[in-house]
């Protein structure tokens, strides 16, 4: 054979199928993983509600209830608590497994864009705790006796701190280098929004209160326990919540890189 | 015009080194391949040969220390994400879809490929009326055996269409109905749209069966590559006479004493690769006499690929049969 025989066409490069889009892959992304809670989250959410209601319960005998900052606080870092546990601690957990046991492989050999994967599984992960939170402010205003008049604003505070400590568990689920820290960092992480999120500021020592301020959950709920203030200061509150909404950026921009750097 | 066979993915030179507890390993030790459009082309070897670290490479999961892949007309080693456009990958794990059920880890699979959701649903139905997942359609993947998964895993494979499949294992743990629902299902594209295949096995049965050609594997280079026929070739004229002893091996016969250090022994079984004239003498001494009340079954067949790969410097007990 010559290389006259050889057909042109043998050389042309094969056209490449369309890659995946940004926002369908997330929506896609994001209906997967609402429909895995289904399977295998329920359970999971209730833990997350008792937690946080049991919270409520303990606190309850040493705080008085009323207006006052304690159990504005109490209230607040309780359903704050619930994103905590989801977000940061079953996702960091998640991701963790998921580059442990070769999951990752799957997204990474299809043509979807990384910030799909992740902004999309961060966005089910704050979604399942939107029923928990909820349900943790509704029994803590009554056990404390707090207005309940301004409980919507939990639905700016569960997608911005909801992003913010989502980001934060996917970074840490996919730079852990074993499966066994990412699931100590989320729990790390989770009780620190607990110890640092249900107590008072005011009543805080100085140091603690500096790893408070690192802390993204605690804008939260000091944006949520603001709101209980019978005239809030709605300019803290907007602050408050644009630093939570600028922390979730950048940690989902960090979870993002986190994911190319894991799944190449 | 000539109908010269096109390229459907071409290594050359490739090298992958790990670092596995202070020592380098040469997962891959400069691999050459051709793939031709629209065969079925096999990976054979033990584990550990460096099947899956060259699959890796391929579908741009990995990056190569050095060498070259050519997928249809692309390179893959400076634009790995051009991979993920050009070829379906089954890998071995199923953990991101293990808690959706068939039907949506599909549907979801397709839409990551690129496919509306229209589309996505379409062709999910189809792949899953192909396959015969109906009844298991709205069953999640971790409630389903072994063998189910990895049929519903190869369905999300076949969802948004792609010129070239990589399957690793792809039938591990299935049973025979599923097995052919795979075969069938390549062969149907393979025939409709020359779709190309390149299948990791370490299943001689299955090699000798749906392989146009396979490039024999070990210890990170390719030893042989050529038809499952021309392999055996290598090995015509001998023929492989198994025997299993009841309890020991009757060492007082003569024959079988000769035996004993010629015979590959795996327990109580004694393998030998021989010429058929010496075979059927073989045959004889067992069947009779104090070995023959020893003995407890025996086999005499042609070779295999498994024998081929032994022939070739292999190492002994990789392959399943």
């Amino acid at each position: 054979m010559t290389l006259l025989d050889t057909p042109a066409v043998s050389t042309a490069p094969a056209p490449l199928a369309p890659a995946a889009r940004l926002l369908p892959a997330l929506a896609a992304v994001y209906r997967a993983q609402l429909a895995r809670a289904k399977v295998s989250r329920i359970p999971l959410l209730f833990v997350a509600t008792f937690q946080s209601v049991g919270i409520l319960v303990m606190m309850r005998g040493v705080v008085d209830p009323g207006d006052n900052p304690s159990a504005h606080a109490v209230v607040a870092g309780s359903a704050v608590l619930v994103v905590a546990f989801v977000a940061l601690n079953l996702l960091a957990q998640y991701f963790g497994k998921l580059r442990a046991t070769g999951g990752l492989d799957h997204y990474a050999t299809l043509p979807v864009p990384p910030a799909s994967v992740v902004l999309g599984t961060a966005a089910a992960y704050a979604s399942f705790t939107v029923p928990g939170v909820f349900v943790t402010a509704g029994i803590g205003s009554w056990m404390f006796e707090l207005p309940v008049a301004r409980t919507w604003i939990l639905l700016a505070v569960i997608p911005l701190s909801g992003a913010a400590l989502a980001g934060l568990g996917a970074a840490l689920g996919l730079l852990a280098p074993r499966q066994e820290l990412a699931t100590l960092a989320g729990q790390l992480g989770m009780s620190a929004a607990l110890l640092l999120g249900v107590l008072p500021a005011s009543r805080l020592p100085e140091p603690v209160q500096w790893l408070r301020d690192l802390l993204p959950s605690s804008y939260g709920v000091d944006a949520f326990a603001l709101t209980f203030a019978p005239h809030p200061d709605w300019g803290r509150v907007l602050l408050d919540l644009g630093v939570c909404g600028a922390v979730g950026l950048v940690s989902l921009t960090l979870a993002t890189w986190a994911y190319r750097r894991a799944a190449r | 015009m000539s109908k010269a066979p096109q390229g459907c993915c071409t290594v050359s030179g490739l090298v992958k080194t790990y670092r596995a507890g202070g020592t380098e390993v040469r997962a891959n030790d400069g691999i050459d391949l051709d793939v031709r459009r629209g065969e079925v082309f096999g990976l054979l070897g033990p584990n550990g040969a460096g099947k899956s670290t060259l699959v890796r490479q391929l579908t741009g999961l990995l990056r190569p220390d050095s060498g070259s892949i050519d997928l249809l007309g692309h390179d893959v080693v400076r634009h790995p994400e051009r991979a993920a456009r050009l070829l379906g990958y089954l890998g071995q794990e199923s953990t991101a879809l293990d808690e959706l059920t068939v039907a949506l880890a599909a549907e979801t699979t397709g839409r990551l490929r690129g496919l509306t959701r229209a589309a996505a649903r379409a062709e999910t139905a189809d792949v899953i009326a192909e396959l015969g997942l109906g009844a298991l359609a709205h069953r999640p993947l971790a409630k389903l055996s072994g063998g189910q998964r990895r049929l519903a895993c190869f369905a999300a494979v076949l969802i948004g269409e792609r010129p070239l499949l990589v399957l690793d294992e792809p039938t591990t743990g299935m049973d025979p109905v599923a097995r052919r629902a795979v075969w069938s299902a390549v062969d149907r594209r393979r025939a409709e749209r020359g779709t190309t295949v390149l299948l990791v096995t370490h299943n001689v049965i299955e090699a000798e069966t749906v392989l146009d050609r396979v490039a024999v594997i070990d210890a990170g280079r390719v030893i042989a590559c050529d038809t499952p026929g021309g392999l055996k070739a290598l090995v015509d004229g001998h023929v492989r006479l198994d025997l299993v002893w009841r309890t020991d091996a009757p060492l007082t016969v003569p024959a079988v004493a000769a035996l004993a250090e010629r015979a590959e022994r795996t327990g109580r079984r004694w393998t030998l690769r021989t010429t058929p004239d010496e075979a059927r003498e073989l045959v004889a001494a067992v069947t009779t006499g104090p070995a023959f009340a020893a003995l407890d079954d025996f086999t005499l067949a042609t070779p295999t690929l498994e024998d081929a790969y032994l022939r070739l410097g292999g190492r002994t007990g990789g392959l399943a049969r």
